[in-house]
């Protein structure tokens, strides 16, 4: 994760590039599973949403991300602004060249890690959408993604990944190898799973969610097969992520990477048990949505730690994570009134945080634990003010919340003037009464 | 109440990154930080807190 990689390997190219055009099935099946967890008079507006959304983020990132991130080397040769403080230099934001200048001329790794950015923006883009389900107007959703992939992911992706001041803890302060994040947990997940926090504040819960009297109202998902199919397509998407990342951040050799699969799929897989377990010991029957949250965050707390971790480990965080997001879910829930409809907080941000703070535990290099829990406060004490005022500047703009009678007959009648199942009578809703 | 929150939590990091400056022994710089997670997690707690939706304000 410093600017000064060793050369890759024509193998190890091929390799990386193959698995990136892999690796937005991880954005298909999540995009699957937000849809599902919605309800059906949404279910194209979602779907919809977020395609518009990845549309949107790769734009706005080629036109002004890009050069913020300056993963590409600018005209100097290096791509940053630094600032010194203490005798140490703070590398701060990115300088490269404007539009994607020189991308062709760029060292193939250079080329490799954008396109890994492109990716990770439209996934942190594509995150809070599924939590202003039913309630999230298209067009505000696709400005939000908008100001994420100008912003706020550029600057997170230039500290991590691109010569900037996380990445270089380890240099300037003795820190292990400085904040890692191969699979981006951090940029991608902790950033989408805090920007989906900042929205449900700013839009609030759906009509009828909290009544006066008694229990949160559960409006479940309308598809549970899209949500477990999706969960089969980020798997696919995850391990082509995970060993990419591996790849590119950490210049991995070929013979570590098969291990790097065998962890994705491991903390996953624990996950799923350890909420099938807890669901069925609590419920009496497993619960098919928390676990295949759990499984989300399984995925996700490997994108922080399947490189930098053993099996076994692998299985221990995964287990945690499995326990953590049913339990989480219900708090958020009903102690909280924290409505999130695709579990994006738990799943993604508290998924996200907990693969950063193991990868940190497991590691053997002195140092590294502090390093992840700096990056940790930053995204806390940094990245959620950033954003939530952003969004906030935003929704006096370009109001978040669909009007009462948007909300009323469903996003799609009211967006689109069709729905995704023609043939359905909408009901009269319990909850309005 | 909500946005005093908010507010604490880049105190929090501010913590954490002084702690990086000021300290070059490993058991106070940790100390530090974890002491500016504390406060991040007091400014989220605020914040979680004021945005809790009042009982019925969702009802149309």
């Amino acid at each position: 994760m410093t600017p000064t990689a060793p050369a890759m390997t024509d193998a190890a190219f091929a390799l990386a590039l193959a698995l990136l055009l892999l690796a937005p099935l991880a954005i298909a099946g999540v995009a699957l599973i937000n849809t599902g967890l919605g309800r059906s008079r949404s279910a194209v507006q979602a779907l919809l949403g977020n395609l518009a959304i990845v549309a949107v983020a790769a734009i706005v990132f080629a036109l002004v991300g890009a050069t913020l991130a300056g993963t590409l080397p600018g005209a100097a040769g290096g791509a940053g602004c630094i600032f010194h403080l203490a005798g140490k230099p703070w590398n701060w934001i990115g300088a490269s060249p404007f539009l994607l200048g020189g991308l062709a001329a760029a060292p193939a790794q250079s080329q490799l890690a954008l396109l890994f950015e492109f990716l990770a923006v439209a996934f942190a883009a594509l995150i809070p959408w599924g939590s202003g389900a039913d309630r999230f107007r298209l067009t505000s959703g696709c400005a939000a993604a908008a100001v994420l992939a100008a912003i706020v992911f550029p600057l997170l992706a230039h500290w991590v990944w691109a010569g900037g001041w996380l990445s270089q803890l380890g240099v300037n302060f003795s820190l292990g190898a400085g904040f890692l994040d191969p699979g981006g947990a951090a940029t991608a997940h902790v950033l989408g799973g805090l920007s989906a926090l900042a929205v449900i504040w700013i839009a609030g819960p759906r009509k009828g969610k909290f009544p006066k009297e008694g229990l949160a109202t559960a409006l479940p998902g309308h598809n549970a097969i899209y949500i477990l199919f999706g969960c089969f397509v980020s798997l696919v998407g995850w391990l082509a992520w995970n060993v990419a990342g591996a790849l590119i951040w950490l210049h991995a050799p070929l013979a570590a990477l098969p291990v790097t699969a065998v962890n994705t799929l491991l903390s996953a897989s624990a996950a799923l048990a350890a909420t099938f377990a807890v669901t069925r010991i609590r419920f009496g029957k497993p619960d098919a949505s928390l676990c295949a949250n759990a499984w989300l965050a399984g995925l996700v707390a490997s994108s922080a730690c399947a490189a930098l971790v053993t099996p076994g480990e692998s299985l221990a965080v995964g287990f945690i994570a499995g326990i953590v997001t049913p339990l989480l879910v219900e708090v958020l829930e009903l102690a909280v009134s924290i409505d999130d409809p695709s579990g994006a907080i738990t799943v993604h941000a508290a998924g996200g945080l907990l693969g950063l703070f193991a990868a940190g535990l497991f590691a053997s290099q002195t140092g590294q634990l502090l390093a992840q829990l700096i990056g940790i406060a930053t995204l806390l004490g940094v990245v959620l003010p950033l954003v939530y005022l952003l969004f906030w500047l935003l929704n006096r703009v370009l109001a978040f919340r669909v009007d009462p009678d948007g909300e009323r007959i469903g996003m799609d009648l009211h967006e689109l003037g069709g729905g995704a199942y023609p043939e359905f009578v909408i009901h009269r809703d319990e909850s309005y009464r | 109440m909500r946005y005093a929150g908010l507010l604490v939590m880049p105190a929090g990091f501010f913590l954490a990154i002084a702690a990086l400056v000021l300290f070059p022994a490993s058991a106070s710089r940790a100390a530090f930080v974890v002491c500016g997670l504390a406060v991040e997690a007091l400014g989220l707690g605020v914040a979680v807190r004021g945005h809790m939706p009042q009982r019925g304000a969702s009802r149309p």
